[in-house]
C-alpha cells in the first residue's frame, strides 16, 4: 500500500503499535538470554529485573557446554543437516532436470508421484520408516536420522519449476558443446539455477536443524543427538530447577538460525516461504 | 566433403505437422539460408540436422555419412542460437572454452582440483587458452574475455556467441535467426562480419531466418520454406526474379509484388483489372489466372491500352533514390505500387490520373494453384533440366 | 547445384526412407529414455522406498492389531478405528486439536495481517520490523517452549508477576486444564504469525499501484476506503492459501506438547501427533497407532486437496 497519505500522527501510530507487538513477540527471547545469565538466586527471587545483579553468564554458560554434550548436539545437527541437503540436492536435481527438460515415457507418472509425496506429511510414514530402519539395523545411527530424508519432494517440485524457466536453447547449446546429459545437471543447470538451490537449502537446513519428532524415534544415544532432543533430554535430566544454564542452552541452539537469519534476511524468508510468496 | 543430405523429413508436434518431407542437398563450403515466415519449420529443420531433435521419418547424412542416432556432440557441427543460449554463471572465456574442454580433456582431467595432478591437464588447458584468446582477438572481444554475458551488450553477445562456436573448428555451422535481436543498424553490421566469417572459414553455413533482407545479402542459395515444406531452393536473385511459386512470389520482395487476379481469354491474352494483357504463354482460354509484377517491373506509359494500368495516384512516397507511387485501379482489390525513378517522373501529383506499363516478358504467372507457369520455351528448358539432374 | 525441393513431388517420401535409418532414430529415442530414467531412477527408487511403500504399510499396519516386537498378529478390520473413537483419549485428542486449530488459525491470521499493513502502510523501518515479527518461526521450537515454560512458571515467571503487579489473578497455566490448551495456542500463534505477516507483506506488494489511482479518483482516498476498496479484496486468494498452510501447521503441532505438557493434565492438550507418537513409540501399540497416523493423514489430505484448489485460483498475483 503506498504511503502518500500517511499523515505524522499516523506515522507515529505505527511506529508505536509495531514496536509493542514486536517487544511482545521478543519477549520469550529476552526472557531466555536473561535468565541464562543469571545466577539462581536471583532467578527464584521474584522481580522483574531483565540484567542481573550479579552476572552469571559464564557460570551457566560453562555448565551448558560442559554438563550436558552441547557441542556434541550442535556438531551431530550440523552433520546429520548437511548430509541431507547434499543427499538430497545429489538425488533431486537430476530428477527435476529429467521433469523438466526431457521427453520420455512416464514423466507425467513420475511428475504425479512427486506431487502426491509432496502431500504426504513425514509422521504418518514415521512408523514404517521405523521398522524399515529397524529392519536394515540402521536405529540409533547417523543413517537413522538422514535415510528418510534423502529424496524431497519439495526439492525435486521446487528445482522443476525453476530448470523449466531456463530457456531449452541453453540446454541444446551445451549438447552441442559436448555435455553429458549429468554434465548438463551440475555444470549448467544447478550453476544457474543457484538461488533455487540456496533457498531449498536454507528450508531443509531449518527444518531439520529445528526438528524434533523423527530424531525422537530414531536415536538414543546422548552422542547422537541433535539439538533439540539433546536440549530436551538436558531439561529432563536437570528436571526443570536449574534454569540459568538450561537457558543458556537453549540459547546457544537458538543462536545459530537466528544469526544466520539476521544476515541474511531476505533468503531465509524466501527459502522458509518455499516459493508460496513468488 | 562436408555435404549435407536432407531426405524427406518429416516432424510432428501433437497434431501439428511441422515438416512435411523436406529433402535439401547442400554442398560442402556453401552458405544456404532457410527463409520463411514464423512457424513455417525452419527452426525445427535447423534442429533436426544438428540433432537437437530427432525427425519423425527420413535421414540426415554429413559427409556421406548418415548421422541418424548421432548425438549432438559427434555430429560435428556448431550452433548460434537466437538467444545465444551463453551460459551466464560463466565468464566468456569459460563459454568459448567449454566446448574445446569437454572434447580435449578427459574426464580426470575436468575435475575439480582433482585435475591438477592428472598428467596433461595443464599443458591441454593452457592450449585452450591460446586458441580461445586468439579467436576472441580476431572476433573484437579480446578485451572482454573475463566479463560475464550478463555485462555484455547484445552485439557482444553475438559475437562470445560466435566465437563459442568458431573455435571447435566445426564442418558445418548453424546459425538460428543470430541477427533477430539486435537493432537495425547492428544487423547490417553483423550481417557483413557473417559473410566475412563465411569466406574466411570455408565451411558451410546453414542459416535460418524470416528476414528477406538477411537471406538475399548472405546466401550462395535460399530455400524458401512455407508451412512445413520446401517451396523453391535457389540463388537469391532467381529467388526474386524467376520465383516457382506465387507464394514464394509474395514473400520475398519489397514493396510485395502486384498480382493481379485474371481469366485467360485466348491462347496468350489475359484479362485482369480491366485490361487486356499480352502474355508468353499458351494457357488454356478460360483458366484463372495471377499475373505478378514487380513494382520496377512497371514503366510510365503516355496512354492506356493493352498491357497497361490505368488508374489515379492515390500515394507517392520519397524514398531518395525511388519514388513508390500507389495507383487505385478499378477492378483490382488492391492499389497496385510501382517504383519509378524519381527525374523521370517529377511532375506527378496525388490525385492524378496515370499510365502504368508492363511489358509481357516482365509478367510473371500463377496457375489458379499457386503454380509458376513459365513463358513457353523457359518452360521446356526447365523439364529438360530437371530430368538431367534426375 | 542440385536443385532437390524434392517435396515438390510429394510423398514418394516416407517410402525411400531405409531401415537402418529407422533403426537409428528408434535408437536415439531409447538413448533419451534411458538418459531420463537413470537420471531420476535414484529419485523415483528413494520415493517408492521411502514414501509410497510406507504410506501404504501404514494402511495395512493400521487393519492389524500388530504390537511392535510381537511375533504374531492378526486381521482386524477397521477394529482399531471403532476403538479409537470409542478411546476417551483419543476423542479428547482429537477435539483439543481441533479446538487448538480453531483458536491458532484465525489468530495467526488476523495479527499476520495486521502486522503486514502496519509495516507496509509505512516506508521506514519495514525490514526491521519484519525481521523482528519473523523471528520465532526461525527459532528451534523446542528451546524456545523451555523459554516460554519459564515465562509461565506459577511463581518465578514473568506472565504471573506480571499479573501479580496489576494485582489481577494468576494461574498455574501448564497444569490448569482449563488455560493449558488456549496457552499452547498462544505459543503457536506466537510462532507462525510471522509465517503469515510476510506472505500476506508479498500480496500485498503484488497489488498494482493502478488499483489505488483509479481508487483515489474513484474518491475512496482515505486509508480506510483503500483498504476495503482495494486492500482486502485483493488479498482474499493470499488470505485462503494463508488459512491452510497455517491449518496445516497447526495440525501438526508436537514440540510444544511433548516438551511442555506431555499431553496433561489428563489428556486436557493432547493433540494427534503427540497420541501417534505416544501409541506407536511409547506404548508400542503398532496398529492402534497406524489407525491414528491413517486419520491424521485424512485430515491432511483434506486441507492440502483445499490448498490445490485455492493454488489454482491465486490468479491475481501471477
Amino acid at each position: 500500500m503506498s504511503a502518500h497519505h500517511l499523515a505524522p500522527p499516523f506515522a507515529i501510530l505505527r511506529h508505536t503499535a509495531l514496536l509493542i507487538t514486536g517487544a511482545l513477540i521478543l519477549v520469550p527471547f529476552v526472557w531466555m538470554v536473561s535468565l541464562s545469565i543469571k545466577p539462581p538466586g536471583e532467578i527464584f527471587r521474584a522481580g522483574f529485573s531483565l540484567w542481573p545483579e550479579q552476572f552469571y553468564g559464564v557460570e551457566n554458560y560453562t555448565r551448558a557446554l560442559t554438563k550436558a554434550p552441547l557441542p556434541q548436539y550442535m556438531l551431530n545437527g550440523v552433520i546429520v543437516c548437511a548430509m541431507i541437503v547434499v543427499l538430497q540436492t545429489f538425488v533431486c536435481a537430476p530428477a527435476a532436470y529429467a521433469l523438466a527438460k526431457l521427453e520420455f515415457p512416464g514423466r507425467n507418472l513420475l511428475f504425479a508421484m512427486v506431487l502426491i509425496a509432496l502431500i504426504l506429511p513425514h509422521e504418518v510414514l514415521s512408523l514404517p520408516l521405523f521398522i524399515l530402519g529397524y529392519q536394515l539395523g540402521i536405529l540409533n545411527t547417523y543413517a537413522a536420522l538422514i535415510f528418510p530424508y534423502v529424496v524431497s519432494p519439495f526439492g525435486i517440485f521446487l528445482f522443476r519449476q525453476f530448470f523449466k524457466t531456463i530457456p531449452d536453447d541453453v540446454v541444446h547449446a551445451a549438447r552441442l558443446d559436448g555435455l553429458s546429459e549429468l554434465a548438463i545437471v551440475w555444470r549448467i543447470m544447478v550453476p544457474m539455477a543457484l538461488p533455487a538451490i540456496i533457498a531449498f537449502g536454507i528450508f531443509s537446513i531449518v527444518s531439520h536443524w529445528n526438528s524434533l519428532f523423527w530424531p525422537l524415534i530414531a536415536v538414543r544415544d546422548q552422542s547422537l543427538m541433535p539439538p533439540p532432543l539433546g536440549i530436551m533430554a538436558f531439561k529432563n535430566d536437570e528436571a526443570g530447577n536449574d534454569y540459568g544454564p538450561l537457558m543458556a542452552a537453549s540459547t546457544l541452539v537458538v543462536a545459530p538460525l537466528i544469526i544466520a537469519f539476521l544476515s541474511a534476511q531476505r533468503w531465509f524468508v524466501e527459502g522458509m516461504t518455499g516459493g508460496a510468496v513468488k | 566433403m562436408r555435404n549435407i543430405h536432407l531426405n524427406h523429413i518429416t516432424k510432428s508436434f501433437g497434431s501439428t505437422r511441422v515438416l512435411r518431407g523436406v529433402s535439401l542437398a547442400i554442398e560442402d563450403g556453401e552458405f544456404v539460408t532457410l527463409l520463411g515466415p514464423s512457424g513455417c519449420g525452419k527452426s525445427t529443420l535447423l534442429r533436426i540436422l544438428a540433432g537437437l531433435e530427432v525427425q519423425d521419418s527420413g535421414s540426415v547424412t554429413i559427409g556421406e555419412r548418415s548421422v541418424d542416432g548421432v548425438r549432438p556432440k559427434l555430429r560435428d557441427v556448431a550452433m548460434v542460437f537466437q538467444s545465444y543460449a551463453l551460459y551466464p554463471h560463466m565468464t566468456v572465456a569459460a563459454n568459448m572454452a567449454l566446448p574445446l574442454r569437454v572434447r580435449r580433456l578427459s574426464a580426470w582431467q575436468r575435475l575439480p582440483i582433482l585435475r591438477w595432478i592428472v598428467p596433461g591437464t595443464r599443458r591441454v588447458s593452457s592450449e585452450i587458452e591460446e586458441e580461445i584468446t586468439r579467436t576472441a582477438k580476431a572476433l573484437g572481444i579480446g578485451h572482454l574475455l573475463s566479463r560475464k554475458p550478463g555485462q555484455l551488450s547484445g552485439g557482444q553477445r553475438q559475437r562470445v556467441a560466435v566465437g563459442r562456436a568458431i573455435v571447435r573448428h566445426p564442418a558445418v555451422f548453424l546459425m538460428d535467426e543470430p541477427l533477430s535481436n539486435l537493432d537495425a543498424k547492428l544487423r547490417v553490421q553483423m550481417r557483413a562480419e557473417i559473410k566475412d566469417l563465411h569466406r574466411r572459414l570455408g565451411v558451410t553455413f546453414v542459416y535460418v531466418t524470416h528476414d528477406q533482407a538477411e537471406a538475399m545479402t548472405l546466401s550462395d542459395r535460399v530455400a524458401v520454406m512455407l508451412d512445413g515444406e520446401l517451396i523453391q531452393v535457389a540463388p537469391p536473385q532467381e529467388i526474386y526474379s524467376d520465383p516457382d511459386d506465387r507464394r514464394v512470389a509474395e514473400f520475398v520482395g519489397s514493396p510485395k509484388i502486384n498480382l493481379l487476379e485474371g481469366v485467360v481469354r485466348e491462347r496468350g491474352s489475359v484479362d485482369a483489372a480491366g485490361t487486356n494483357f499480352h502474355l508468353l504463354s499458351d494457357a488454356p482460354p478460360g483458366a484463372a489466372l495471377a499475373l505478378g509484377i514487380r513494382s520496377e517491373a512497371f514503366h510510365l506509359s503516355e496512354c492506356g491500352g493493352a498491357n497497361t494500368l490505368t488508374g489515379a495516384v492515390r500515394l507517392i512516397e520519397h524514398m531518395g533514390s525511388d519514388l513508390f507511387v500507389h495507383l487505385a485501379i478499378p477492378g483490382s482489390e488492391h492499389p497496385v505500387i510501382a517504383r519509378l525513378l524519381p527525374e523521370r517522373a517529377p511532375h506527378i501529383a496525388s490525385g492524378q490520373t496515370l499510365h502504368l506499363g508492363v511489358r509481357p516478358e516482365r509478367l510473371l504467372l500463377f496457375d489458379a494453384d499457386g503454380k509458376r507457369l513459365r513463358p513457353d520455351n523457359r518452360e521446356n528448358d526447365n523439364v529438360l533440366r530437371m530430368k538431367e539432374h534426375a | 547445384m542440385s536443385i532437390a525441393a524434392s517435396s515438390l513431388e510429394d510423398e514418394a517420401g516416407s517410402a525411400s526412407v531405409t531401415p537402418a535409418a529407422r533403426k537409428a532414430l528408434r535408437h536415439q529415442r531409447i538413448a533419451e529414455t534411458l538418459a531420463a530414467w537413470s537420471l531420476a531412477g535414484p529419485a523415483l527408487i528413494l520415493l517408492v522406498v521411502l514414501f509410497f511403500l510406507p504410506v501404504f504399510a501404514v494402511f495395512l499396519v493400521a487393519l492389524t492389531d500388530w504390537q511392535f516386537g510381537a511375533t504374531s498378529l492378526a486381521f482386524v478390520g477397521f477394529g482399531n478405528f471403532e476403538e479409537l473413537f470409542a478411546d476417551q483419549g483419543f476423542r479428547a485428542s482429537f477435539v483439543n486439536t481441533i479446538v487448538y486449530v480453531v483458536i491458532v488459525v484465525p489468530g495467526t491470521i488476523v495479527l499476520g495481517l495486521v502486522i503486514a499493513l502496519l509495516i507496509e502502510s509505512g516506508k521506514s523501518c519495514r525490514a526491521f520490523y519484519r525481521a523482528v515479527h519473523f523471528l520465532p518461526f526461525m527459532a528451534t521450537l523446542t528451546a524456545m517452549a523451555i523459554a516460554w515454560e519459564a515465562l509461565l512458571h506459577p511463581t518465578i515467571g514473568l506472565v504471573n508477576q506480571t499479573l501479580a503487579g496489576f494485582g489481577l489473578p494468576t494461574a498455574n497455566w501448564l497444569r490448569d486444564e482449563a488455560t493449558v490448551l488456549p496457552v499452547l495456542a498462544v505459543i503457536g500463534i506466537w510462532q507462525n504469525l510471522g509465517y503469515a505477516m510476510v506472505l500476506f507483506l508479498a500480496g500485498l506488494k503484488s497489488i498494482p499501484q493502478d488499483l489505488y489511482d483509479a481508487a483515489d479518483i474513484d474518491g475512496a482516498d482515505l486509508w480506510l476506503d483503500r483498504l476495503r476498496t482495494v486492500t482486502l479484496p485483493m488479498l482474499g486468494p493470499v488470505t485462503m492459501f494463508v488459512f491452510i498452510v497455517v491449518a496445516l501447521k497447526a495440525f501438526e503441532t508436537f514440540d510444544t506438547v511433548q516438551i511442555l505438557t506431555q499431553g496433561g493434565p489428563g489428556h486436557a492438550s493432547e493433540m494427534l501427533l503427540f497420541t501417534l507418537y505416544r501409541e506407536s513409540f511409547q506404548y508400542l501399540r503398532t496398529g492402534y497407532g497406524a489407525s491414528v497416523a491413517v486419520v491424521f493423514l485424512a485430515i491432511v489430505v483434506a486441507l492440502t486437496l483445499i490448498q490445490a484448489r485455492v493454488m489454482d485460483k491465486r490468479v491475481h498475483y501471477q
